[in-house]
């Protein structure tokens, strides 16, 4: 079983960051995955291990203060973030940060996008559109297609994976909630139906709460009832 | 992926065909193929084993054994044993008896509490209350902006103090507005938690305490799977649940989870949220679920929502004028706005018996834009052309191609010969 883990792992493309090209990472998911949260997480972790410079996209324009809670955790880890007012076209949000980024030379933009449910077929296609968007300035975004899964899902995360990937190219799975008592199974699954890895685990509301996926913990976790160990 | 288990329940029993009588083996074969739609519908492994000895007893009772379509009533007993599980009838909201009733609702990070915190106002307010959402989560950045918002829009008073105090302690003077203020109903809108999180549980506990709340609502995605049952189970010890709100149940997760909750807790669901608007929240009826569980479709959903949009009288005069042969593209567009108004497509088609699986496998893809396409055709016709589309040609063709941008002259064609069609 680790076996198969680690085969996932091994999808795992080599991440050419270029100079001068901004390497942007699109995050998405179904509603209340956690994906904002992952985000914050996730500029932190490339600031801190890579001293990257990064810049965020409130493409949340949907729900209600989503761009509010991205802006406070931007705040809190002093990385700018591009917004537009609440309801604006999210396009339109991911057009002027991918020009930011650009001018203000920034390593990585990471690209916030409103939950939706996989059966939904227009927002679905507004993702396929926001990528669009992304390609007229670089043509080889996003590098990164973060798709997150809650680890409590159960048999439709496989579902969502697949409809999502339909839409948009997965590159990378972030598996959240795994502090909780759910072992995340499905990501099993997921990840084996898309070939593509669990590159992240999310284990917690603050910033430092997200490591890189490590099979052999994971697959411990999933066996062993002590739980601490699970999650370096 | 998910073929729905009386689709395949009818397989089975068409493949032992012409035998005449079921043997017990007949009958454990249907109720392997019961055990595996429930276990991808995420039910509970305990809920399940329990749940198919409840059904093979009655399974192997005469009624089954002797009927000409032993298939249909296996179908049956599943159907009513679900319901049955799920709790018979629909249970409302309690009420307190000196006001403010309080409704306290808890649940993981991401289930949706906030958005339900609005809709079950608005819900409330339809029903002649003056609900007060009170923002408790003092944790999420901008959850109490999000309460806020939510409120705005429509139009529902929003207390809080900030994130400085404490939950407990905003809960209490909330109390205090909503007296002064004559709100019957206060909406606590609690942060998210793990429910082993000691010191959050602890927490919820405290604002329990001091709000005494008639109803403590557990807030649960319709996607969640095993883990259902652990949190469930870990909320109800902590702070006794009173209800349920499923939440998300307009994706295609079957909902098993309801099941597993409903076992080992005890407490009725009470209302299902089906969308992001603030108006997507039903009253759950458990006959409803017990379909969907089973892949049957929810017909009575879909009439209800199909009553709350139509006019009668318009009903009446349409139905009219396709009698006398006098149904043109006008009446066309009247009806295709109405039908708009029910929904997405997709979700509706989703509710049909049968045709939810059948669309999936066929990947048909529904999208609304379609419908905007012909609306856009026939608005950019004049009322004449509307009337009587034989007018329609060339250079009348081309001109409602450019009015309804960028359609070729040839779509234009199909639309005004679907009408035709109809005649």
């Amino acid at each position: 079983m680790i076996d198969l883990l680690k085969k996932a792992t091994r999808y795992r493309r080599v991440k050419i960051f270029q100079r001068g090209v901004p390497f942007v990472i699109m995050v998405v998911g179904v509603n209340g995955v956690g994906k904002t949260t992952t985000i914050a997480k996730l500029a932190r972790y490339h600031q801190q291990r890579f001293n990257r410079s990064v810049i965020l996209a409130a493409g949340d324009t949907f729900r209600a203060a989503a761009i509010d809670q991205l802006q406070v955790w931007g705040g809190r880890i002093g990385v700018p973030t591009i917004a537009h007012q609440p309801g604006a076209d999210p396009g339109a949000v991911v057009f002027d940060a991918m020009q930011a980024a650009h001018n203000r030379g920034a390593d990585l933009l990471i690209v916030d996008t409103a939950g939706r449910l996989h059966t939904k077929y227009n927002l679905m296609q507004e993702l396929t559109k926001i990528r669009r968007v992304m390609q007229k300035t670089v043509p080889e975004a996003p590098q990164e297609v973060l798709l997150i899964i809650d680890a409590n899902t159960g048999q439709n995360g496989l579902r969502q994976a697949e409809e999502f990937a339909k839409s948009v190219e997965i590159t990378d799975i972030a598996l959240t909630k795994l502090d909780g008592t759910s072992k995340g199974g499905i990501a099993f699954a997921v990840t084996k139906a898309l070939g593509v890895p669990i590159s992240y685990v999310g284990t917690g509301e603050t910033l430092d709460d997200l490591t890189e996926f490590n099979a052999e913990t994971f697959v411990d976790g999933l066996f062993f009832e002590e739980h601490e160990g699970e999650i370096e | 992926m998910f073929e729905s288990l009386s689709d395949r329940l009818q397989g089975l029993f068409q493949k032992m065909g012409n035998r005449g009588r079921l043997t017990e083996k007949d009958i454990d074969d249907a109720m392997r193929e019961v055990r595996r739609a429930l276990i991808e519908a995420d039910v509970n492994l305990a809920v399940v084993k329990e749940f198919v000895a409840a059904v093979k007893a009655r399974s192997l009772g005469q009624e089954v054994l002797r009927s000409l379509s032993p298939g249909q009533q296996v179908i049956k007993i599943v159907h009513e044993e679900l319901i049955h599980l799920l709790g018979d009838e629909q249970v409302p909201l309690g009420r307190a008896s000196a006001p403010p009733t309080v409704i306290m609702l808890v649940g993981l990070q991401g289930s949706g509490k906030t958005t339900h915190a609005a809709k079950l106002g608005v819900n409330l307010r339809k029903g002649g209350q003056q609900p007060l959402l009170v923002a408790a989560d003092v944790y999420r950045p901008a959850a109490i902006t999000q309460l806020q918002a939510l409120g705005k829009q429509v139009d529902l008073t929003v207390y809080e103090e900030g994130t400085q105090t404490p939950p407990p302690r905003i809960v209490q003077n909330a109390l205090r507005v909503a007296r002064d203020k004559g709100n019957g109903t206060v909406i606590v809108d609690t942060a998210g938690r793990l429910q082993i999180n000691e010191q959050l549980m602890e927490e919820l506990e405290e604002i329990k305490r001091v709000a005494a709340p008639t109803e403590i609502l557990l807030v649960a995605d319709a996607m969640t799977g095993q883990e259902a049952v652990n949190v469930a189970r870990e909320f109800h010890a902590r702070v006794g649940l009173t209800g349920v709100i499923m939440t998300k149940m307009d994706g295609d997760a079957r909902g098993g989870a309801a099941l597993s909750i409903r076992r080992v807790t005890g407490v009725p669901i009470k209302f299902l949220g089906t969308g992001e608007k603030v108006d997507a929240i039903e009253a759950f009826h458990p006959d409803r679920l017990a379909s969907r569980i089973l892949g049957m479709g929810d017909v009575l959903s879909l009439i209800e929502k199909a009553q709350s949009q139509f006019d009668e009288q318009q009903a009446k005069a349409m139905e009219q004028k396709v009698l006398s042969g006098k149904f043109d593209l006008e009446d066309f567009l009247n009806q295709l706005q109405q039908v708009k108004q029910m929904g997405p497509i997709g979700q509706l088609l989703e509710m049909i018996p049968g045709l939810g699986a059948q669309a999936r496998k066929q990947d048909v893809q529904v999208s609304d834009d379609d419908l905007k396409q012909i609306e856009a055709i026939i608005r950019s016709m004049t009322p004449e052309e509307r009337r009587n589309p034989q007018l329609v040609k060339g250079s009348r063709r081309r001109r409602i191609a450019r009015g309804a941008v960028g359609r070729s002259t040839r779509s234009t064609r199909c639309s005004t010969s679907s009408s035709r069609c109809r005649r």
